[in-house]
C-alpha cells in the first residue's frame, strides 16, 4: 500500500509463471492433452495429411466463432449465425447463377462481395435491432435465426440451391481445396481472419471499447464511448465472418440446401467459450477461438478414427465439453 | 439484559484475542486484540486499507483468522462461516448493498427466510413486517416497491432493516451512513442507540469522525493493520481520532480557499428540466470558482448535472462561455471540455475487471493511438505519470482497478478525466467512502484546479466538506434549486433549512418522534 515506487518488475520467472493468465493457456493445453489421446487411440491420427483435414474442416465454425468472440466479449450473443450462413450461401449462389455480369471470374469476384454485403447487412440488423430497440440479444437473434432460416427455405423452395454453371463451380473450387505453400486455403484464411481479428480486438480503440463495453456498459457510456454503436459494429463483424465462411464453405458442395449452419451457432459460441472467452463478455481470446473451434473437429475426427464410442454422439461429447471447460474456467478463476 | 449485571459488564460478548490476518506473505493485520461489552457502541476507526473491513469479516466468520481467536462470551470460538456467526447471533451490515434488485422491500428484507401460510408464502405478513421494519429505521418505504426504485441512500435502510430481523446480540455495521443524508444517519443513530440499550453490542466502522464522536461509548483506531489505541470516545475529540489514524496532525483538512475574483460567466443554465428528476433549474458558474450542489439524496442533483452533459435527456438552454451549446451524447460535453466523475465510482466510473493502464486511457484513447494502433508505449507513460501526479498508490502496476482501495480508485478516475483536459469539472459526492488522508488530497486537488482557472462542481451529501471547499453552494430540493448561500451564510443550519424546508431543530424533533 505505501510503496509507490515498486513499479519496475523484479519478480522471479516462477512468480511470473504464476501470473499467467491460466483461462488464457487452458484451452491450449487441453488441445495438447486431445492431440496425446488421438495419436493413442490411432496412429494415423497424427499425420500432416489427416490434421490438415481437420484443420480444413474446422474453418467454417473457426472463422464464424472469430465473430462471435466479438460479439460475447461485448456482452452480446448471436444465435443466428447458422441461418445467417445457409441465407448468405443461398443469396450468392442465386446472384452466382443469375449470369448478371460478364466472365466467370468476375461473377465470382462480385458474388464474394455480395455474400460479404449480405452478411454485415444481416449483421447490421440484429445490431440494430438490439440497439435501437433495446431487447435482449438472445431475444432479437433467435427472432432472426428463425427468420433467416425461413427466407433460405423460401428461396430454396424447399429443396436446395445449388450452382448451375460447372465452369464457375470447378473456377470456385479450389478456394476449398486449393492448397498454397503447403497449407490448404481455409487453413490460411483461418489464419488471416485471426490476425485481422486479433488485430482489431487487442491493438486498436475500437477493440478497447469492445472490452469495455462487455465489462460494464455503464462505464464506458460514461468515459464518452458510443456504447450502441461499438455493440452495432461486433454483429456487423459477426456478419462479415459468417459470410467470409460461406465464401469458403460455398465451393466445397456448390450448394446450399435448407440445413445448411445447422447448429453452427452452437459449435461457434462453444468454440469461444472453451477458447476462454468470458460468456458475460469483458474478455475476449481470438487464438483461444480458434483453438476451440479445432478441438470441436479433433474430438469428431478422434470419435471417427477410434470405434470406442459412436459418432452419433459427437453431439453429446461436444455438449459434455462446452460444461468441462466452463467448470475449469471457474476453478482456475477461483484461483486467481 | 442479564440478570446478573456484573457478570454482563465484565465479560465481553465479542471478543478479539490477537488475531492476525495474512494474505500470502503480506500481513494485513497484526495482533489486534479487541473487546466488545454487551450494551456498548464500540467504533473501529482507520484510513482505508488501515484493516477495518479485514477485521470485521475476520470477527464475522467471512474469513479465518492467521493467528489469534475470537471468543464469544469468553470462549473461543471458530465460525464454519458468516451462516454460522449469524445462528450465534452475530449479524454484519455490509457497506455494499447485496440486495435482489427486481424484488420487492420485503422479498428482500425476507428472503431466505420467507413467511409462510401452508405452502404459500404470506405476502401480506411480510409486507407488514417489514413496513415496521422500516418505519423503526426512521424510513417510510411502501414494502411492495422494486429494490431498483429506490435510491442508494433508501437501499441500505432496507439493507439494514433486512439485517436487523435475524435475532441478534452483536450487530456489526460497515459505514452504514456512507450514503446516508443528515436526516437519515440522524435516524440511523437513534436506532443504534436502542440497540444499545437493549443491551446489544455494537461494533461500527465509519469515516465520519463527527459521527463516530456522537455515537461511541469506545473508540479503537487501527493504523496499518496494527491496532494504535483503544479509548472511551469521551476523551477523544474528531482531531484527536484524525491525528491517531493518520499519525499526523490533520487540523488542516481543507486547503486555503482560492478568491473568486472573476466575474466571468463559463457556464450558465436556464430553465433546464430533466423530466423526473429536475425541474426549471438555473445557475450560473464562474471562472475559477468551486461551486457546490448541496440536497438531500433524491432532490435531483446528480440528475441535474447527467443531464446538463448529456448522460440523460433534458431540456433548457446552455451557455459555455456565452455560447448557447447543445450537448446530445456526453461525448459532446467531453469535446466542449466538460467532464463528469460519478458518484458511482464502482459502477459508472471505473472497470474494475480491467487493469489501471485500460482504465486510465479509456475516454481518451484517440489520443493514444496512431493511425488504428493503440501506443502501449505512450498509455505506459501517461500511467506512469497519473501514478505520480495522483499519487495512486498500486502494490503493482498489472493491478486490476478493483483491487485498489476506495481513495485510490478515486484518484485513478479524476487521472483519467483530466486527460481530456476539462475547463469545468463536475464532482459527484468526491470523497465518499475515502478515507480522511486522501480526503485531504483530493481537497487540494479540487482547489489547485480553481485556482488554475478551471472551474468545479462539486454535489456532496457531507455538507461540511461543501463548506470546507465551496465559495458558493446550491442547494436542492424536490427537482428545484431553493437556495443559494455563499460566505458567512455558508453553515450546515442554512443548507438544512433549504434543503429540507425545517430548520434542524425541527428537523431532530421530526426524525426522533418519527423514529
Amino acid at each position: 500500500m505505501t510503496d509507490t515506487k515498486t513499479i519496475t518488475d523484479t519478480r522471479g520467472f516462477g512468480r511470473k509463471l504464476a501470473d499467467l493468465d491460466k483461462t488464457a493457456v487452458a484451452p491450449f493445453l487441453a488441445l495438447a492433452a486431445l492431440f496425446v489421446l488421438g495419436a493413442l487411440v490411432n496412429p494415423n491420427f497424427l499425420s500432416i495429411d489427416n490434421l490438415l483435414n481437420v484443420l480444413t474442416r474446422s474453418s467454417f465454425i473457426a472463422i464464424i466463432a472469430i465473430g462471435a468472440t466479438f460479439v460475447i466479449s461485448a456482452g452480446g450473443l448471436d444465435l443466428s449465425v447458422g441461418s445467417m450462413a445457409a441465407l448468405v450461401a443461398g443469396i450468392m449462389i442465386l446472384f452466382l447463377n443469375s449470369g448478371a455480369i460478364d466472365g466467370d471470374m468476375a461473377m465470382l469476384a462480385t458474388g464474394i462481395v455480395v455474400a460479404i454485403g449480405v452478411g454485415a447487412l444481416a449483421g447490421l440488423l440484429n445490431g440494430a435491432v438490439i440497439t435501437i430497440g433495446k431487447i435482449e440479444p438472445f431475444i432479437v437473434t433467435l427472432g432472426t435465426m428463425a427468420i433467416f432460416r425461413s427466407v433460405t427455405v423460401w428461396l430454396a423452395d424447399g429443396g436446395s440451391i445449388a450452382m448451375k454453371s460447372i465452369a464457375m463451380r470447378n473456377m470456385f473450387r479450389p478456394v476449398y481445396t486449393g492448397v498454397f505453400l503447403g497449407l490448404p486455403i481455409p487453413v490460411w484464411v483461418i489464419i488471416a481472419a485471426g490476425l485481422l481479428g486479433a488485430f482489431i480486438l487487442y491493438k486498436t480503440s475500437f477493440g478497447r471499447h469492445v472490452i469495455a463495453v462487455g465489462s460494464n456498459e455503464d462505464v464506458a457510456k460514461y468515459s464518452g464511448i458510443h456504447v450502441n454503436r461499438v455493440r452495432a459494429m461486433t454483429y456487423i463483424i459477426q456478419g462479415i465472418c459468417v459470410a467470409i465462411a460461406v465464401v469458403v464453405y460455398v465451393p466445397r458442395l456448390g450448394a446450399a440446401t435448407t440445413t445448411t449452419g445447422m447448429l453452427w451457432e452452437l459449435q461457434a459460441i462453444t468454440a469461444v467459450v472453451i477458447g476462454g472467452t468470458a460468456l458475460r463478455g469483458g474478455v475476449g481470446r481470438i487464438w483461444g477461438t480458434i483453438c476451440g473451434a479445432f478441438m470441436l473437429e479433433i474430438v469428431g475426427n478422434i470419435m471417427v478414427l477410434s470405434n470406442i464410442v459412436s459418432e452419433y454422439l459427437i453431439g453429446a461429447v461436444q455438449g459434455t465439453i462446452i460444461i468441462i471447460a466452463m467448470l475449469v474456467q471457474r476453478t482456475l478463476q477461483k484461483k486467481k | 439484559m442479564s440478570e446478573n449485571p456484573t457478570k454482563a459488564a465484565t465479560v465481553p460478548v465479542l471478543e478479539a484475542r490477537g488475531i492476525a490476518k495474512a494474505f500470502g506473505p503480506v500481513e494485513v493485520l497484526t495482533d489486534i486484540s479487541l473487546r466488545v461489552m454487551p450494551g456498548e457502541v464500540h467504533a473501529i476507526i482507520g484510513e482505508n486499507g488501515a484493516g477495518k473491513s479485514t477485521l470485521m469479516k475476520l470477527m464475522s466468520g467471512h474469513l479465518k483468522p492467521t493467528r489469534g481467536t475470537v471468543a464469544m462470551d469468553g470462549e473461543a470460538v471458530s465460525f464454519a462461516g458468516p451462516v454460522d456467526a449469524e445462528h450465534r447471533g452475530l449479524v454484519l451490515v455490509h457497506q455494499e448493498i447485496l440486495l435482489a434488485p427486481d424484488l420487492t422491500v420485503a422479498q428482500n428484507i425476507f428472503m431466505g427466510r420467507e413467511l409462510k401460510r401452508g405452502l404459500m408464502v404470506n405476502d401480506r405478513e411480510m409486507n407488514r413486517q417489514s413496513a415496521e421494519a422500516v418505519q423503526s429505521l426512521g424510513a417510510d418505504i411502501d414494502p411492495t416497491t422494486q429494490i431498483s426504485r429506490l435510491s442508494i441512500a433508501r437501499r441500505q435502510l432496507v439493507q439494514i432493516a433486512r439485517a436487523l430481523q435475524v435475532p441478534h446480540r452483536v450487530v456489526i455495521f460497515d459505514e452504514p451512513t456512507a450514503s446516508l443524508t443528515p436526516f437519515e444517519t440522524e435516524a440511523l443513530l437513534k436506532v443504534i442507540r436502542d440497540l444499545r440499550d437493549r443491551g446489544v453490542a455494537i461494533l461500527y466502522i465509519s469515516h465520519r469522525l463527527p459521527e463516530v464522536g456522537a455515537i461511541a461509548d469506545r473508540i479503537t483506531v487501527l493504523r496499518d493493520g496494527k491496532l494504535i489505541a483503544t479509548r472511551e470516545a469521551s476523551e477523544l475529540q474528531p482531531v484527536d481520532m484524525a491525528r491517531l489514524m493518520v499519525g499526523r496532525d490533520m487540523s488542516k483538512l481543507y486547503p486555503e480557499r482560492g478568491d473568486t475574483a472573476s466575474h466571468q460567466n463559463v457556464l450558465e443554465v436556464q430553465n433546464f428540466d430533466v423530466p423526473g428528476y429536475a425541474r426549471d433549474a438555473s445557475f450560473t458558474l464562474r471562472k475559477g470558482e468551486i461551486l457546490g450542489f448541496a440536497g438531500l439524496i433524491g432532490a435531483g442533483r446528480t440528475e441535474l448535472l447527467e443531464g446538463i452533459v448529456g448522460l440523460r435527456t433534458g431540456h433548457g438552454e446552455v451557455k459555455l462561455n456565452g455560447n448557447p451549446v447543445k450537448f446530445k451524447t456526453v461525448r459532446d460535453s467531453m469535446a466542449a471540455g466538460i467532464v463528469y466523475l460519478s458518484e458511482d465510482r464502482k459502477g459508472k466510473g471505473l472497470l474494475l475487471a480491467q487493469d489501471l493502464r485500460t482504465n486510465l486511457t479509456l475516454a481518451t484513447l484517440e489520443k493514444f493511438t496512431k493511425g488504428p494502433l493503440i501506443e502501449r508505449k505512450r498509455e505506459d507513460n501517461s500511467l506512469d505519470k497519473a501514478i505520480t501526479d495522483f499519487d495512486i498508490r498500486a502494490r503493482r502496476r498489472d493491478l486490476l482497478a478493483g483491487q485498489l482501495s476506495g481513495g485510490n480508485q478515486q484518484k485513478l478516475l479524476l487521472a483519467k478525466m483530466m486527460l481530456l483536459e476539462p475547463s469545468i469539472v463536475i464532482i459527484d459526492e468526491p470523497t465518499r467512502g475515502i478515507d480522511i488522508g486522501t480526503k485531504e488530497q483530493i481537497y487540494k486537488f479540487i482547489s489547485d484546479l480553481a485556482k488554475t482557472g478551471k472551474s468545479v462542481i462539486v454535489i456532496s451529501s457531507e455538507m461540511q466538506e461543501l463548506i470546507g471547499i465551496c465559495h458558493r453552494i446550491l442547494v436542492m430540493r424536490s427537482s428545484r434549486i431553493v437556495g443559494e448561500v455563499t460566505g458567512e451564510a455558508m453553515t450546515e443550519d442554512e443548507i438544512v433549512v433549504y434543503a429540507t424546508g425545517v430548520k434542524i431543530n425541527e428537523a431532530e424533533l421530526y426524525s426522533a418522534g418519527n423514529a
